[in-house]
């Protein structure tokens, strides 16, 4: 029992993590950005090329894969979205701009990296094993689950303490209104896309590590848990993401103990179906539906 | 010569022509201006319930491509009435959910092989068949396109309140495209299960649903030709380019960014250049 | 009474927007609604053309209950309208919005159109570029629709709800931004417009047009109904001028 609660812990903080990012970009662009899976797997293999071509170490790796993966945040926005911002194109055209980001992205790691699976080197990730109770768990997914929470408290402060916080919720609410007030619109922009795909980039690395397993097309399955994960919580909303992400990770391990393996992932699907239809809305996030 | 250029050729074109029609089934979609990306599953459906019509019952060939087609314009029916309600983003996401269930349905039961899938399907499937539906399709839609209910479609896009308040039944007309787009989506898998003699859960999965919305994006919104340029472009260059067959997605990534910054209403836009210019103009450069 | 409304009631949350409105138009005849911003004129627009459901009240029109109906049934019944701040299908042109404001009196040709005979322009397309035309914009009916000008648009959509030859048509705010010369124009359209049997609701914040082209004027103010009669009657009432100006202060 402790065994499937610290895997449900687990995994519910790399959905959070992950989602974390895709619902900040939501909440203060309205944009569903798409290329936020590719840049998971970036972060992940950031790591696996500072580990196994640099022969660094895992902790500095995973620093190098945040900001590598927060910059690539950037540049992304500068392509696929500044554009489309000047002219004030509707959200679903940003959407389609990220696939295509996205799916650039992946083929030129599978280009190098190749299509099958990966390892980070041997011996270069920590093994710490600990006992609860009768079972033996892998004290690196405590660690990773520490991180992540470190990750999340971080980012609830920065939102709401500080001022760079206020911008952006503020630029969330209206952006019009954020520049009169005199918010520097492109920069919180950046540092939005900073943040998410820094963020992003950390949950692939902290993955990669867990399962020790890592190829290009990753981002994939994240991409569509994660949507589970922001619709149950809300679109948008932050603590909603997190909330989302433990129903899931709960959830899903509740669902191997009593269902066929082939049913896991249906679990995420049938319950982003059933919140769709019941409460599109999510638990904390606002209207979905059209009045007329 | 034709017949040599068919023969090194055929299935390259047919494949072209099959994406072609996958893509007019999330062009109609897209000329009402909803996205969705449920298109994949739906040319499963279609897929399996013909080949196992093929398989086990024997049908005649229209017979099973008709099937197909009917049971996902049928199935079209709850789900578009469901998720019409949501808006935007939110509809991407519940047809990717749907998508998702599909297959995940579709490796669960046993009748469809699970996770092998079919095989052995009879190719039955032959060019012209192919050409005959893909011609028929974008006569009868462009045809739709020009009539009052193309009309209706596209002030939907435009502007849904207003639509509405112009007497149109907004959401009938969504549903009707989104029916519409799922019986092409299925005529389609119809015609590929007897193409390429085995389907698996994965042929249907969210890839295809995006590499099908990106045809259609590509080509272009305002005419029936926009997906059929697209498919075609999209598909048959990488082959044609040998030495760059790697790079193909790579290159499908870069069109695509590419008309969705400058001409985010597709290619065909080209063709029509003045009025491109002029929407551009007006700030409506952007099809939705 | 063509248009009947009693009661009518609608609550965002804690807000009363409209309360226990009461109205009625008859045929030919012009019904103007004034009041401070935030009235609650649109929103009594919007429940009586669909886009609200009233939480209590009924709207009769045309001899039957209409309440709660969706907008697109109603322009199907005779109601149209126009909107705030115009919104007009901007992408299309000004031939093909019209086209469209006459959807529901046109019958639909899907059927006829696959068969691909060069056809004489129809009978619908005649109509609507006459009534383009009584707007002064027939010479630009292949112009998108975004192209126009801010009063050409307007005008374009007064001419869009024409199309479907309703019995009603709502006009929320049609002068806002228009100068003297406009809102006469206006004036005189709506008036070649109730001599053919239209019956016309105006919102607006112009009284002088107000006052000028109705027949019967409505005050709200906070979302209640304070006032109704002849522009004269309303003009001279207390009550309004408070709602407008304020509370006149009691000097002991």
């Amino acid at each position: 029992m402790p065994e499937q609660l610290y895997n449900a812990i687990f995994i519910g903080s790399i959905y959070a993590l992950f989602a974390i990012g895709f619902a900040l970009v939501f909440s203060v662009l309205d944009i569903l950005n798409l290329a936020h899976p590719a840049v998971f797997m970036l972060g992940a293999f950031t790591a696996l090329f500072c580990m196994a071509t640099l022969g660094l170490p895992a902790g500095a790796a995973v620093v190098i894969a945040f900001v590598a993966t927060g910059l690539f945040g950037i540049l992304l926005d500068r392509v696929a979205f500044a554009p489309l911002r000047r002219r004030d194109a509707p959200p679903l055209s940003a959407m389609i701009s990220s696939i295509a980001v996205a799916a650039i992205i992946v083929r030129l790691v599978e280009l190098r990296y190749g299509t099958d699976f990966l390892s980070y080197p041997p011996e270069s990730l920590p093994s710490l094993p600990f006992q609860v109770g009768e079972s033996r768990l892998d004290g690196l997914r405590l660690v990773i689950i520490g991180v992540a929470f470190a990750f999340m408290v971080g980012l609830t402060y920065l939102v709401r303490g500080t001022r760079l916080g206020r911008e952006l919720r503020a630029l969330a609410e209206n952006p019009r209104a954020a520049r009169l007030l005199g918010v520097d619109v492109e920069r919180a922009i950046a540092i939005t896309f900073f943040i998410s795909s820094g963020l992003g980039g950390i949950a692939g690395v902290l993955l990669g590590f867990a399962y020790n397993s890592i190829y290009p097309q990753m981002g994939t399955l994240y991409e569509l848990k994660a949507f589970t994960v922001m619709v149950v919580g809300g679109m948008g909303s932050l603590p909603g993401a997190v909330l989302g992400a433990f129903i899931l990770g709960l959830g899903e391990v509740a669902s191997i103990e009593f269902l066929p393996s082939e049913f896991r992932d249906a679990f995420a699907f049938g319950l982003l179906f059933l919140i769709l239809v019941i409460r599109p809305r999510g638990l904390l996030g606002h209207k979905a539906v059209d009045r007329v | 010569m034709i017949d040599q250029f068919l023969a090194t050729y055929s299935t390259l074109l047919a494949t072209v022509g099959i994406n072609a029609l996958l893509a007019i089934s999330v062009w109609v979609t897209l000329y009402a201006g909803q996205l969705t990306l449920g298109n994949a599953a739906f040319m499963g459906i279609a897929a399996y319930t013909s080949a196992l019509l093929t398989l086990k019952a024997g049908m005649p060939f229209p017979l099973v491509l008709l099937a197909g087609g009917v049971v996902s314009a049928v199935l079209a029916v709850p789900l578009g009435v469901t998720v019409f309600r949501l808006r935007g983003v939110y509809l991407a996401i519940a047809t990717i959910g749907f998508g998702e269930v599909v297959r995940v349905v579709l490796l669960a039961i046993p009748i469809t092989g699970k996770a092998l899938g079919l095989n052995g399907i009879p190719p039955k499937t032959e060019l012209w068949h192919i050409a005959l539906l893909l011609t028929v399709t974008a006569y009868v839609l462009g045809r739709v396109r020009a009539s009052t209910a193309g009309r209706a479609w596209a002030a939907i896009r435009e502007d849904e309140v207003a639509a509405a308040s112009q007497g149109i039944a907004v959401r009938r007309y969504k549903l009707a495209a989104f029916v519409i787009g799922a019986f092409v989506a299925g005529i389609a898998g119809g015609l590929s299960a007897h193409l390429n003699f085995a389907i698996e859960p994965g042929d249907f999965g969210f890839v295809r649903a995006v590499q099908i919305l990106v045809f259609a994006v590509v080509g272009g919104i305002p005419s029936v030709l926009g997906p059929i340029v697209g498919a075609t472009l999209l598909t048959a260059l990488p082959e044609l380019l040998r030495p760059l067959r790697d790079y193909r997605d790579v290159f499908q990534g870069a069109i695509l960014l590419f008309v969705i910054v400058f001409l985010p209403r597709g290619l065909v836009t080209l063709a029509t250049l003045g009025r491109t210019r002029r929407l551009a103009r007006i700030g409506q450069l952007d099809a939705a | 009474m063509l248009l009947e409304v009693t009661g009518l009631t609608k609550h965002f949350g804690g807000v009363k927007a409209v309360e226990a409105v009461d109205l009625g138009v008859d045929p030919g005849q012009a019904l103007g609604i004034i009041g401070p911003n935030g009235a609650g004129k649109t929103t009594l627009i919007n429940l009586i053309s669909g886009h609200f459901r009233p939480d209590a009240g009924r709207v009769r029109f045309d001899g039957a209950d209409v309440t709660g109906l969706q907008p697109h049934v109603l322009t199907g019944r005779g109601i149209a309208r126009t909107f705030q701040g115009v919104r007009l299908f901007k992408g299309l042109s000004l031939l093909e919005n019209m086209l469209v404001g006459r959807h529901v009196r046109m019958r639909s040709d899907v059927l006829a159109r696959l068969v691909p005979l060069r056809r004489a322009t129809s009978t619908d397309e005649t109509r609507v570029v006459a009534l383009l035309d009584r707007v002064g914009l027939a010479r630009r009916a292949r112009d998108l629709a975004g192209e126009l000008s801010y009063g050409d648009q307007r005008r374009l959509e007064v001419a869009r709800a024409l199309s479907s030859e309703p019995k009603l048509l709502i006009l929320d705010e049609p002068a806002a931004g228009t100068n003297r010369a406009e809102s006469a124009a206006l004036r005189d359209l709506m008036r070649d417009l109730r001599a053919e049997g239209l019956a016309i609701v105006l919102i607006e914040h112009d009284v002088r047009l107000v006052m000028g082209a109705c027949q019967r004027v409505a005050v709200l103010n906070f979302g209640r109904r304070i006032a109704e009669g002849t522009p004269a009657e309303v003009q001279a009432d207390p009550g309004v001028r408070e709602a407008y100006l304020g509370t006149e202060e009691a000097t002991a």
